[in-house]
């Protein structure tokens, strides 16, 4: 059983809702992203996100696009990404979920990536722009290794794409949550319950929302008719913030367990 | 090979192409394909497009012989296709026209584009003007800087420009942000995207709207000469205008295709932009093809004088041309376009586009060496007004 899988058998063990905390790795440099991702662990998530950045990410809000653009800056490159995921796993055993743009896949050769990413520690991988139309091959060699290649779904999916990717995505599905790009938002977007049931219906993978949530409020308010949520902009803001580390650290640890409490004593 | 069934089902040509996007926007292009294959075959919606393009666009564009212009050069025989002769000064309008009548018919109310050069965003503003759609374009700060003119342009004709400042401040973070946009605004909008790039099926619908510079080019050439080209040349940045000239012609394999790229400050510099000379294949901007990027799959920055040409991608078909032989493709520095510029003003009283400057100074170079009954067509894409502030400065430092 994958470690993610386990995660979620074992939330829903104890009626917790999962709770993913995104950070770009390398942001500000890749010994931060160590740090963090223990401060992200000890303050109680679930699931870690990593982001590789990447030049032009389509999908990113200006608060990711930064990051990656921090993240470039300092050098990093897929290849000290996945060995730094290879280092935190001497310590660690929370699900590690790559999100990257294709090209760098890409151009690191597929199924190299797959090998080395799996052979790291990494558990997952969120590829936005690569949709199943377009992930024959990619799907092929993860599949193979075990890797989980998590799907999107958005509030604009048809009937016939939540069926087709319901039954495509592995690990778990993520609901983008609203039209648009990644970023804080003041509310939840509306017709999203809706919209979380009907996909529920058609996949018995659970259903991560992320997307706009930005505190603990709306992350207790998605999870009532979710599997969990994603958090990332909001986290990533808080690193961009606070250039003193004791500092952001102890910030982002209380931010993070606020988030998960709301989590808890779920239905 | 090159056939007139590409794309395939799956918005492929050869390797290349695809739909690279998220799924936020899977919905819109599968709505758009479909909408886009009723319309193209609805006698209604193609005599409406050709209304507008005969009556407002001005088409047919002259085919030219310029006759001044291949005496100096001492060879073969060339034509130009006068798409500077357009309604807005270039070939852009052939697809906004066609694509403001695709947005009418999804009943949407709002355009968005990407510029470059301006002359989308000034050709996307003129029929968001005509058919009274609202319209916003997305332009890097430096080619706002570079193409101030167009930008009034724009601004006259009523639509927004929305200053980029991300990245390269350039035509490649332009077009991010008006995907970035389009991500969020999918519901009541339109992507009128400006060249053969992007997932599908804008590379195909771009083409088709602009192929009718190529059947145009055959038609009058068949007139004029009794035979066909023996050389089709045009500049490529994404490669509307190229493709457009070009596809007719795919299966007339006697007819050579060059397609002349940016070379900027020389390609050793590694500041240029000639993705399909010295690119690799790479995922951007929703399509599979040539790109420049580098070791780590960064995107890397292009250069080139022309705003047109300044983009480190180019269409997929362009890619599938390459691969398969069927086109061939060159490059022309910052320097030389400098000179072609020069060399059309002077010879036939005609200011080219910096874009289209590349192809007539990649003529000047192989003309000579041809033979005084071959025929040579260049696509004379764009009419220089919009750069004689910016040749001036260069010029000026040159000095």
């Amino acid at each position: 059983m994958s470690r993610i899988q386990k995660q979620f058998d074992w939330l829903q063990s104890k009626n917790e809702k999962a709770l993913v905390g995104f950070i770009t790795a390398g942001d500000p440099d890749l010994e931060s992203t160590r740090e963090l991702f223990s401060v992200i662990e000890e303050g109680g998530a679930d699931i870690i996100e990593l982001g590789v950045p990447f030049s032009d990410p389509l999908a990113d809000g200006p608060v990711i696009q930064a990051a990656s653009q921090r993240s470039l800056k300092s050098g990093t490159t897929l290849k000290k990404i996945i060995q730094l995921v290879r280092e935190i796993r001497q310590a660690s055993q929370l699900p590690i979920v790559l999100m990257t743009s294709f090209n760098p896949v890409f151009v690191y050769g597929q199924q190299a990536f797959v090998k080395d990413a799996v052979e790291a520690g990494v558990d997952g991988v969120i590829v936005p722009d690569l949709p199943p139309e377009e992930s024959e091959e990619f799907d092929a060699y993860a599949l193979a290794q075990g890797l989980d290649v998590i799907y999107l779904l958005a509030p604009t999916s048809t009937p016939d794409r939540i069926k087709m990717i319901g039954s495509k995505s592995r690990g778990f599905i993520y609901y983008v949550s609203l039209t648009g790009v990644t970023g804080t938002r003041s509310s939840l977007a509306q017709g999203m319950e809706e919209k979380v049931k009907r996909i529920k219906q058609a996949t018995a993978l659970p259903v991560l929302i992320g997307f706009g949530i930005s505190g603990p409020e709306q992350a207790k308010a998605a999870s009532g008719f979710s599997d969990g949520v994603i958090v990332g902009s909001a986290i990533v803001r808080m690193i961009e913030e606070n250039p003193d580390s004791a500092e952001r650290n102890e910030k982002l640890k209380v931010f993070v367990r606020h988030l998960k409490q709301a989590l808890q004593d779920c239905k | 090979m090159s056939s007139p069934t590409l794309p395939d089902r799956t918005g492929h040509f050869g390797e290349f192409g695809g739909k690279f996007v998220i799924e936020t926007l899977m919905p819109a292009l599968e709505e758009l394909e479909k909408l886009y294959n009723e319309a193209r075959i609805d006698p209604e919606f193609q005599k409406q497009l050709k209304f507008y393009l005969e009556h407002y666009v001005g088409r047919p564009s002259p085919l030219y012989f310029a006759e001044n212009l291949t005496r100096k050069l001492g060879g073969a025989k060339i034509y130009l296709k006068r798409e500077d002769l357009n309604h807005t000064g270039a070939h852009k309008i052939n697809n906004t026209i066609g694509s403001a009548l695709l947005t009418l018919r999804m009943g949407k109310k709002r355009v968005i584009a990407e510029t470059g050069a301006g002359q989308h965003g000034v050709a996307t503003a003129t029929a968001a003007a005509l058919f009274d759609l609202e319209c916003e374009v997305f332009m890097g700060e430096e080619d706002i800087r570079r193409q101030a003119l167009n930008v009034f342009r724009m601004k006259l004709l009523g639509a927004k420009v929305i200053p980029v400042s991300s990245g390269t401040r350039t035509l490649k973070d332009a077009t991010s942000e008006a995907i970035r946009n389009w991500i969020t605004t999918v519901e009541d909008t339109h992507y009128i995207i400006g060249s053969v790039v992007g997932p599908h099926p804008f590379p195909m619908i771009v083409r088709d709207f602009q192929r009718i510079i190529g059947d145009e080019t055959k038609e009058q050439i068949m007139q004029t000469e009794g035979r066909l080209p023996d050389v089709l040349v045009a500049c490529v940045g994404g490669g509307s205008n190229s493709m457009g000239l070009f596809f007719p012609f795919a299966e007339d394999k006697q007819v050579k295709m060059i397609g002349v790229e940016a070379a900027g400050y020389g390609i050793e510099t590694g500041k240029h932009g000639a993705s399909l000379g010295h690119g690799a294949v790479g995922i951007l901007h929703g399509m599979k093809s040539y790109l420049l990027f580098d070791g780590d799959g960064q995107i890397t920055e292009a250069h080139s004088i022309s705003a047109g040409l300044d983009y480190p991608g180019v269409g997929a078909e362009h890619s599938h041309f390459k691969d398969s032989k069927r086109a061939e493709y060159t490059s022309i520095t910052d320097k030389e376009a400098l000179e072609g510029f020069k060399l059309l003003s002077r010879t036939e009283g005609i200011i080219p586009a910096l874009e289209s400057a590349h192809a007539i100074a990649h003529v000047a170079k192989v003309a000579p060496n041809m033979k005084k009954d071959e025929v040579i067509v260049i696509c004379l894409s764009g009419r220089g007004d919009k750069d004689v502030n910016q040749v001036a400065d260069f010029l000026e430092e040159e000095r």
